[in-house]
């Protein structure tokens, strides 16, 4: 099975990035043998709709569950309506965080953990209040 | 004549230039673009001849023709379109609509839908034309309200555009096209900041401006020395005034308390026709 995980760097070393939409990386991971591919995660500079472009890409890609550390409104309904299982509060490494999932130590989330345009640092998002 | 009033910080006092100036001129027809907290009617209190609604158009799917081939949603660059497990979403407040997954659409469809998203009101105060939007609350983008508050522009009478704050989309539409833009700042740290920022703006849009400071007299020296420096006229300096701040605090335009301002007003629209042309 593929699992998808948001990833500040490009292996299976890195840490788990706690943005959904705006990571900087996506590693989709087979939970068997542990082989993986390292996408960036080209929805980090949407103009809006990163989370609904970032599931857009994970979709394509076929995982069947999502880790992460936060996913906001859209993230979690493009992805629930993908049939995709959504794993978050998850940190580590990538590889810690997959073992741990395997294990059955992480739970799936059943509503968003944060509200829109969290993974956007100090910065104005897209439609936030005024537009600046 | 097209002059917009713009800047960079909030509260500078851009409604006060745009509404006291449009009292001091002819035959003027003043635009209020900041369509999140248009202020400009509250000064005036014109009686409002006409309200009608905005709307944007949005995708509207018919799934029975729509085979989930996601052509949609990878064109579109805003991300308001979602395709995946048989199942295909709108989010219309995120959508900026331009149509283009009508178009990429190879089965047709997508058609359009309305949503109304804010609306614009005409009316005359003082023989002032106003005419002003308001953007409906928890609405994300003011563009298409501006827009349709500029469609009314007419072109013959002086036209002045009383921009939002800010330097982002709502403040290029609404300055767009005008033949002069009159930056108001207050001498300050922070007026100062947000004006050299509004500059760039406004260079880039290749707009002849200049600079009202307001509040004239608090604050310190640096926006004075900024615009020497960079060769940016100062057209007026309205003072920090208790009486000016008493009319502002009543919603009295000042001018129509004291009229020795209508005189600078009109002496400031000359130098700027004659900036504009020259």
């Amino acid at each position: 099975m593929k699992i998808a995980v948001s990833a500040v760097g490009n292996t299976l070393e890195a840490q788990v990035d706690r943005r959904f939409g705006r990571c900087a990386y996506f590693l989709i991971v087979d939970s068997e043998t542990l082989e993986f591919d390292a996408f960036s995660n080209e929805a980090s500079s949407a103009m809006g709709g990163a989370g609904i472009q970032a599931a857009q890409m994970i979709a394509k890609k076929e995982a069947k569950v999502v880790i992460t550390g936060n996913v906001g409104p859209n993230a979690y309904g493009t992805l629930s309506a993908a049939g995709i299982e959504i794993i978050t509060g998850a940190s580590g490494t990538i590889r810690e965080a997959v073992e741990k999932y395997k294990k059955g130590e992480l739970k799936k989330t059943g509503a968003p953990t944060v509200k829109g345009h969290f993974g956007m640092g100090g910065g104005q998002g897209q439609g936030r209040g005024k537009q600046r | 004549m097209i002059l917009s009033i713009a800047s960079g910080k909030g509260g500078t006092g851009k409604t006060t230039v745009a509404v006291n100036m449009a009292l001091s001129l002819e035959n003027v027809q003043l635009l209020d673009c900041d369509v999140e907290e248009p202020n400009d009617h509250l000064l005036l209190q014109p009686k409002i001849e006409e309200t009608f609604p905005v709307y944007v158009r949005v995708p509207n799917i018919n799934l029975e023709k729509c085979d989930y081939c996601a052509k949609c949603a990878e064109f579109c660059a805003f991300n308001a379109l979602f395709v995946a497990n048989k199942q295909i979403m709108v989010f219309p407040e995120i959508c900026h609509n331009c149509g283009g997954c009508t178009i990429v659409c190879p089965r047709k469809a997508i058609s359009e839908k309305r949503r109304k998203i804010g609306r614009v009101k005409k009316g005359f105060a003082d023989g002032v034309e106003l005419v002003f939007g308001e953007l409906s609350v928890g609405e994300p983008m003011a563009v298409p309200v501006i827009r349709e508050v500029k469609r009314q522009m007419r072109d013959d009478r002086n036209v002045i555009v009383d921009s939002p704050p800010g330097t982002a989309c709502p403040v290029v539409e609404s300055v767009y096209g005008s033949d002069y833009c009159v930056l108001v700042t207050e001498p300050t740290p922070f007026g100062l900041y947000d004006l050299k920022i509004a500059v760039e703006v406004i260079e880039k849009l290749k707009i002849p401006f200049g600079v009202v400071v307001n509040q004239a007299g608090i604050g310190d020296r640096k926006v004075y020395e900024y615009c020497k420096e960079n060769q940016i006229p100062v057209l007026l300096e309205i003072p920090y005034s208790r009486r000016i701040a008493e009319l502002y605090s009543s919603g009295i335009p000042f001018v129509l308390e004291m009229p020795e301002w209508r005189e600078k007003f009109q002496e400031l629209f000359s130098a700027v026709e004659r900036r504009a042309s020259g």
